[in-house]
């Protein structure tokens, strides 16, 4: 399973006084079973590209192929790529409408031709799995928590059984909290399903604590894709794209530039720990 | 001089069933008493559904209190005939920025608050002139707002609720939404509204590097204020915050992390400049 593209292009209101060039040239693969974190400010064309995933957007240059087969050819199911390719949005209030939880769920598996009982475990596992509590089942979607609506509209998603799972900003305006228990939710996810996920964030300690992969948009166009830590080693070029490194590096580096020979490319705070534990060894500290 | 105090504060969310009948209750504030001091800047910490939004929300009077009174300038937000004034004196800014902004070009979004007040038209652009040169917006008045980045778009919401000429001004995670350039944006001018025009700031967010500035934190959990102190005080007890569901700054968060590895670290760092300091006074 993987999503490929191939010299891809997306332009709004093309040929009008609008004109606008979200992508360009973009050449990426997202293969089977990896996890990815996709940073980029306001408007680098990370929406559109998500888009693009799993065909809700026509590229207006170039190809997108899932497993090799074009998805714009005209024998391709693009329904069908819609619950392989399952796309949480950022906001759930736009992704929420039936009369209670259990129900909202339901609906990706109905649509895919299951029946009412199958579809009903479905919703249950995916329920279970994005970490909603049972007693919230029959309430209504609009009365619940920022928080649990985001969890309802993942397990939406997860219902469909998808293949590889795109998350725009899971964690805005979650609790600390709330925030690592999703995330590690998803992480778990990513292992027993053994499906891709695409993390969109703004939290580069997010990104820094869970993702193996990060790829980098700037003005259309990919800046970085590698692992965080070397991506995150050039945080004066992210700074200049209006994005940051995590806070651990600048930490790392002043460290490094006052004598101390720590690890540069520590992100996380437990990484940074044992960098900084392990250079006081070697000074000649004992603690 | 006091701005706003809340006394035995408390709030019910009550819901109906079709027939008009009570069926539930959940009291979202207990027992809230709060003192901010006119040009301080406070913050307010707390997991989604400890009451802070509540709380927030009676400060403008969009909510009023169930028991306990709240004071906005001495004034009770109960009397309705001093509502306008309180909304007036405490302006709200949301999070989503989207959902606040209404006019089609910058500046006549600005101008609505003051306009709607009925100020005189030449006050209202000597308003709106002000208000974004203090957010640094000046440059995107005849913009429309929505091909403004959500950092830009806050700022505008923020002018908005300046040109009204609040003494107080209360955000509710304003930068939830935004990117790490929108962030900071955002905290700059909340900072130099509260240095350069002495504006009390009540500040609700679940980003902790963004109370480090604050002059007051406050803890929420179930409804109820549980902690309360200096940035220092407050991010020094990591395992209380975290058995609220919340968290310390990393910097802070590194620095408890060596402390129990054994390291002589001094309590309470919150700032890069201390840790790394601490840290070559080691080796």
């Amino acid at each position: 399973m993987s999503i490929k593209l191939k010299n891809v292009s997306y332009i709004y209101s093309p040929g009008t006084a609008y004109e606008m060039h979200a992508l360009e040239n973009i050449h990426l693969t997202i293969p089977d079973n990896q996890f990815i974190g996709m940073i980029g400010h306001t408007g680098s064309g990370k929406s559109t590209l998500i888009q693009l995933f799993n065909g809700l957007l026509k590229p207006t240059g170039g190809e997108v192929f899932y497993n090799g087969e074009n998805i714009w050819s005209e024998k391709f199911s693009r329904k069908n790529l819609r619950s392989q390719v399952g796309l949480a949005f950022q906001y759930p209030e736009y992704q929420l409408f039936e009369t209670n939880v259990l129900e909202d769920v339901c609906f990706g598996p109905k649509n895919q031709g299951l029946d009412p009982e199958a579809a009903k475990e479905r919703a249950k596992k995916a329920l279970e799995q994005a970490g909603v509590p049972q007693e919230l089942f029959d309430k209504s979607p609009f009365e619940l928590s920022g928080g649990q609506k985001k969890r309802v509209a993942i397990a939406g998603v997860l219902a469909m059984n998808p293949r590889i799972l795109i998350l725009d900003e899971p964690t805005a305006g979650l609790d600390p909290r709330g925030r690592d228990e999703l995330l590690e939710q998803i992480a778990a996810l990513h292992k027993t399903r053994g499906i891709s996920v695409v993390l969109v964030s703004h939290s580069m300690e997010d990104i820094a604590r869970y993702v193996q992969r990060m790829i980098v948009l700037n003005k259309g166009r990919i800046a970085f894709d590698g692992a965080p830590r070397q991506v995150f080693s050039h945080c004066q070029e992210l700074e200049s794209m209006g994005l940051a490194a995590p806070q651990m590096t600048y930490v790392m580096q002043d460290l490094k530039r006052r004598g101390l020979s720590v690890d540069v490319e520590a992100i996380t705070v437990e990484e940074a720990r044992d960098s900084i534990l392990s250079a006081l060894k070697g000074a000649g500290h004992d603690s | 001089m006091e701005i706003v105090r809340a006394s035995n504060l408390g709030y019910d969310y009550c819901r109906y069933d079709e027939n008009g009948q009570q069926r539930e209750v959940t009291r979202a504030i207990d027992d809230v008493n709060l003192d901010v001091q006119e040009g301080q800047f406070v913050a307010i910490l707390g997991h989604n559904g400890s009451g802070k939004s509540t709380l927030a929300k009676h400060i403008n009077a969009l909510l009023l209190p169930t028991e306990g009174t709240l004071w906005v300038d001495h004034m009770d937000t109960s009397t309705e005939e001093e509502l306008w004034k309180i909304r007036q004196r405490a302006g709200m800014v949301f999070q989503n920025p989207d959902n606040q902004i209404i006019g089609t070009v910058v500046e006549e979004d600005v101008g609505f608050g003051p306009e709607n007040m009925g100020v005189p038209t030449g006050d209202i652009w000597k308003r709106v002139e002000d208000s974004l040169q203090a957010v640094g917006m000046t440059a995107y008045r005849n913009h429309s707002p929505n091909k403004l980045s959500g950092g830009q778009k806050q700022r505008v919401a923020i002018a908005g609720v300046m040109a009204m000429r609040p003494r107080c001004i209360v955000l509710d995670e304003p930068t939830a939404m935004l990117d790490p350039n929108g962030r900071r944006e955002v905290l700059e001018a909340v900072r130099e509204l509260n240095h350069q025009e002495n504006v009390t700031v009540i500040l609700i967010t679940h980003y902790m590097e963004e109370v480090i500035a604050a002059d007051r934190v406050y803890v929420m959990d179930r409804g109820r204020i549980v902690m309360q102190g200096a940035p220092r005080e407050i991010f020094a007890q990591v395992e209380q915050l975290k058995s609220y569901g919340l968290d310390v700054p990393q910097v802070t968060l590194l620095a408890y992390e060596l402390r129990k590895a054994g390291l002589s670290m001094p309590e309470g760092i919150l700032r890069r400049e201390e840790l790394v300091d601490a840290l070559c006074q080691l080796s």
